[in-house]
């Protein structure tokens, strides 16, 4: 398996894909992202793994996103998504609110291949009488509990970023299971990494704990920091700064219009050279 | 006054957290004073574990995000704290907006796992500074998670306290309302009563907030800082002053 351009992989993901994505703490491929902005995606059905963060917020305000399934928008210490919070207010996308182990579960009912699992909690809240897909049973094994039954989720298209690939494709995440639920779960998954090395992690036993077998990896394209600025394990820190300046300009339509000139196209132009 | 209302404040919840037994606490995101109160119970000795979700640097869970929620569902957690854009006297949590769904006025971030960790921890603290009329409500807007639950429904927990700017108040499950527990330093019965818009009970004189002792605070300001710098950069800088190297 050999790596693809990263503008071949934006290319791949199809305008109103049901496209899932990892928030800021959960190796998120904000580099896959602002391709999707550069290639003019449309139309695109996010999922927040199990919430949303830095990623989305720019995919929305580029204009690239119909709607949002998640548990939250956040740009953690920076506050309130500015983009989300402004596409929702104007009515140009729409939101689906779940909460985080719904959003789990409704994967690991497609992981297992099975067409709905049950999760307690949630009989009351307001999520749920706005989710028609969920139901309310009563425990068939005579207990007379009332329980919550999820369909299973299987997005069209995963994306995150990975440490590094192998000469086989296989993908390094660490402790970052979420990441092999998300691939297990999706038609495909498309992740960037920072390198590929000449090994095979799957014969290494510190390694493969870690690692996401290539059965399930669509395709790969190296991205260095590539999921900046969220934090890469051990290998690079979140940049609190780059997230505050850009909570500030993109407070308006004109700033982030503006910051988005400067950070998803001059950078890559920049890149290129 | 030689303390920050964020240090009084990280004391009261850490007084509440010895007041039950506690084997293991999770933190979440944005929590930082929750997770000041939980070092503190640290440091001062109690054999608490600590799962603080955010942490980069020796995280917890090595099964992915889930497995926060899988522990609690098996009852593992024994308490978890949660925050509301409102709050009623009910204790339900709005964390969705105000207006109609899915908040048309104004649009919080969403419910999180609040929806399933309100009901599956142990108990909750239920923890906002700012306490005003437009944050503790009557009853929220939007409900992300119930503060009770209907005959029928599995619920391990339910609102401990909860803690405020102002004031801390005791949570009844029975009979679904607050009780006003103690006073923050300058503040009076009447003085809640008109910063909040809720009706709650008074149970004869209510006593002021123990204010941090100087070893308390001595903690805070430096093994528990030292602890919550990677995670909250912002709060360390802005409450003790101090800067991440860089």
């Amino acid at each position: 398996m050999t790596p693809i351009s990263l503008e071949a992989m934006a290319a791949s993901v199809p305008d109103g894909a049901l496209l899932a994505l990892p928030p800021d703490n959960s190796l998120p491929s904000v580099a896959l992202a602002k391709a999707l902005i550069r290639r003019g995606a449309r139309n695109l059905r996010l999922l927040g793994v199990p919430v949303s963060g830095f990623a989305t917020d720019i995919l929305i305000g580029a204009g690239c996103v119909a709607s949002v399934q998640t548990s939250a928008v956040s740009l953690g210490e920076a506050g309130f998504a500015p983009r989300f919070t402004a596409a929702l207010k104007a009515g140009k996308i729409t939101i689906q609110d779940a909460t985080c182990p719904a959003i789990h579960t409704m994967l690991q009912a497609s992981e297992k291949g099975v067409p709905f699992m049950p999760l307690r909690g949630l009989i009351g809240s307001d999520i749920l009488a706005n989710r028609p897909d969920w139901r309310v049973v009563e425990s068939p094994f005579g207990t007379g509990e009332k329980i919550v039954l999820l369909p299973a989720l299987n997005p069209d298209v995963a994306a995150f970023h990975g440490v590094m690939a192998d000469s086989h494709g296989n993908i390094y995440v660490g402790r970052r299971r979420e990441c092999a639920t998300l691939a297990h779960a999706s038609k495909r998954a498309l992740v960037t990494v920072e390198r590929v090395i000449e090994a095979n992690f799957l014969e290494d036993e510190r390694m493969a704990p870690g690692t996401i077998n290539a059965t399930y990896i669509s395709a790969f394209a190296i991205a260095a920091r590539g999921a900046r600025p969220a934090a890469l394990l051990d290998e690079y820190g979140f940049d609190a700064d780059y997230v505050a300046t850009y909570a500030r300009a993109a407070k308006t339509d004109a700033g982030f219009a503006d910051w988005c000139a400067e950070h998803v196209f001059e950078s890559q132009a920049v890149a290129a050279e | 006054m030689n303390y920050r209302p964020e240090e009084l404040l990280a004391v009261t919840l850490a007084k509440l957290i010895r007041a039950v037994p506690t084997a293991h606490i999770a933190v979440g995101a944005a929590s930082p004073i929750p997770a000041a109160a939980c070092w503190l119970v640290v440091k001062q000795g109690d054999p608490v574990r600590l799962s603080l979700l955010h942490k980069r640097s020796g995280n917890p869970f090595t099964e992915g995000t889930r497995e926060l929620f899988d522990l609690t569902g098996q009852g593992r957690i024994d308490l978890f704290f949660l925050g509301g854009g409102e709050i009623d006297g009910q204790a339900n949590l709005n964390l969705i907006g105000t207006g109609g769904w899915p908040g048309r006025e104004v649009r919080f971030p969403g419910s999180f796992g609040s929806a399933f960790m309100y009901f599956m921890a142990g108990r909750t603290i239920l923890f906002r500074e700012e306490h005003s009329p437009r944050v503790l409500v009557k009853q929220v807007a939007n409900i992300s998670a119930p503060g009770i639950s209907e005959a029928g429904v599995f619920r391990r927990g339910h609102a401990q306290a909860l803690v405020t700017g102002r004031c801390v108040f005791a949570f009844h499950p029975d009979r679904g309302r607050f009780s006003l527990a103690s006073v923050h330093p300058g503040e009076t019965v009447q003085s809640i009563r008109d910063m909040t818009g809720f009706d709650f009970d008074v149970d004869g004189d209510v006593p002021e907030t123990t204010p941090p002792t100087d070893a308390e605070l001595a903690l805070l300001r430096s093994t528990i800082c030292d602890e919550m710098l990677e995670t909250y950069p912002d709060f360390c800088a802005r409450v003790f002053n101090r800067k991440q190297a860089a």
